[in-house]
Parts: structure tokens; C-alpha cells; sequence
């Protein structure tokens, strides 16, 4: 748990609001890196999962945002943050099947209210702030755990 | 069973992963929503759906899903099927309708990733 100790990886990717045909990209390519790092599959689909459904909510909901990704020796932290409308009332927008996606987004499947549940249920840590007007900021972490096996 | 027979068995095109018809399936998921999709299929399963765009094939990637089966006879997005390509997901086209697809297979013994959700 040393917060100060050298990421083994670090980077930031651009998510582009409303491209939907490459929603998922950033997601595919942080699920690649982690992989060829090792780490477990459970720790890489849980991570790519989370990462996933954060990369859709940018492209759905905000102007662009970025993924920032950071592996430490005991965790991966992932934080999103967009650039758009932002979140009125969080503890609602948490709510299972509470939505306010478009028709565009329903299309590709999404839209049914489980997005940020499936983050925070996914995730080992998860916290989400927001400003109306201005975005919203999601941090995820999932924990590596050395009992956790491949 | 294999993707081989499972593509027998739906009497199904391959469009992508020809040389993947070896590999062995016992699990399945069936949902257009891919929410749902996230939350609930296990990695190596058959995702069973009706819905053809990118994300599709996005998800299948993020969760590892084996092959994808697209029922009621629909065809990828000329997006999608490239990056099922790319990403080299099986697609299967089949004909039959969800629910027979779905109902043939579990009499081959392929299995639901979970048989139902938590309550609440």
C-alpha cells in the first residue's frame, strides 16, 4: 500500500464524447496492457469490465474525457474523467435501472441504468464525484491480490 | 461440445473464426443487453444475442466470450464484423429465433452462466 512508490504502469487515454463506433477501444487496449503485465484474469476482467463501462458512459454522456490508468504492486487504479453535463443526484444515478440515455445509446445496448452499478459492484473501491455543467470523475480500484489465481 | 458442432446444430454460418471451430464450449449467456452482458457472462461462454453493432463485439472482447451467436438470422455491422476480425471473436449466424436457439443447445448440455440472479 505505498501511495508514493513507482507506478509499474502509467497512462492516459483520450476518450472521444459521442464516437459510439469507437466506444470500447481505450477499454480493449488497458485490457491488453494488463494482460501482457501478468495479471490475473480476474484482476484484468474486472479492470477492463469497469474500465468498459466508464468509457461508455463518456461517449454517451459527456464532450470527451480521459481514462487514466495506474498499476501498483498491490492494485489498479483507474480513473475516469469527462468533460460534459455532470451528475445532479448521484445517490439516484446509482440506483439500478435509473437512466436518462438516448435512444442512440439504447441501440448499442446500453442505457438500461446498470452501467455505474456494475462499476461499483466490479470494483474493489469506488468513488464518484460530479459537478453539474462542469463532469464527473470516477475512481476504481481493483485489488491484486497474491491469493487470486490466473 | 465444440463450436463445430454447435454450428451444426444451429445450422449456422461462420463468418469469422473458421479456424476456431475446435474449441470447446459448456457455458452460455443470451441478453441484447450488454449491461447485462458485463455483469453476468462468464469468460469462455457462447453469447447468445440479437443485437449487431460494435459493442457486441467489444464486450465478447472485454469478457473473453468464445464465439458469438447471432440469432433471428441478423449480421454484424460492417463496423462490427471488422473488428470481430481484428479482434478474431467467432461470429455465428443462425436462423432460429432466440429462445430455440438457446433450447437446442441446452439439450446438447451447454449451460446458462449462472441460472438465476440474486434476489433483490
Amino acid at each position: 500500500m505505498q501511495a508514493n512508490a513507482k507506478p509499474l504502469y502509467e497512462d492516459s487515454f483520450a476518450v472521444e464524447g459521442g464516437n459510439f463506433d469507437n466506444a470500447g477501444r481505450v477499454s480493449s487496449n488497458i485490457k491488453s496492457i494488463l494482460k501482457k503485465m501478468g495479471l490475473s484474469s480476474d484482476v484484468v476482467r474486472r479492470a477492463a469490465l469497469v474500465a468498459y463501462e466508464s468509457e461508455i458512459n463518456i461517449v454517451s454522456y459527456s464532450r470527451g474525457g480521459l481514462i487514466h490508468l495506474r498499476v501498483g504492486s498491490d492494485r489498479v487504479l483507474i480513473e475516469a474523467v469527462d468533460e460534459g453535463q455532470g451528475i445532479a443526484d448521484i445517490e439516484l444515478a446509482m440506483q439500478k435501472g435509473y437512466s436518462t440515455a438516448t435512444e442512440k445509446i439504447r441501440e448499442m445496448g446500453f442505457g438500461a441504468g446498470m452501467g455505474l452499478y456494475n462499476i461499483k459492484s466490479f470494483s474493489d473501491y469506488f468513488q464518484i464525484t460530479s459537478e453539474v455543467g462542469r463532469g464527473t470523475c470516477l475512481k476504481m480500484i481493483i485489488s491484486i491480490s497474491d491469493a487470486a489465481g490466473a | 461440445m465444440t463450436l463445430r458442432e454447435v454450428k451444426q446444430l444451429l445450422d449456422a454460418e461462420v463468418l469469422v473464426g473458421e479456424d476456431k471451430l475446435d474449441m470447446e464450449v459448456r457455458t452460455a449467456f443470451g441478453a441484447d443487453l450488454m449491461s447485462d452482458v458485463l455483469a453476468f457472462a462468464k469468460p469462455g461462454s457462447l453469447l447468445l444475442t440479437g443485437l449487431t453493432n460494435p459493442q457486441v463485439i467489444r464486450t465478447s472482447d472485454i469478457l473473453d466470450i468464445a464465439a458469438i451467436i447471432m440469432v433471428r438470422g441478423k449480421h454484424p455491422s460492417p463496423e462490427a464484423l471488422r473488428l470481430a476480425r481484428e479482434l478474431r471473436i467467432p461470429i455465428l449466424i443462425t436462423r432460429y429465433i432466440l429462445f430455440e436457439t438457446a433450447g437446442k443447445l441446452y439439450m446438447k448440455g451447454i449451460v446458462g452462466c449462472l441460472e438465476k440472479v440474486e434476489s433483490k
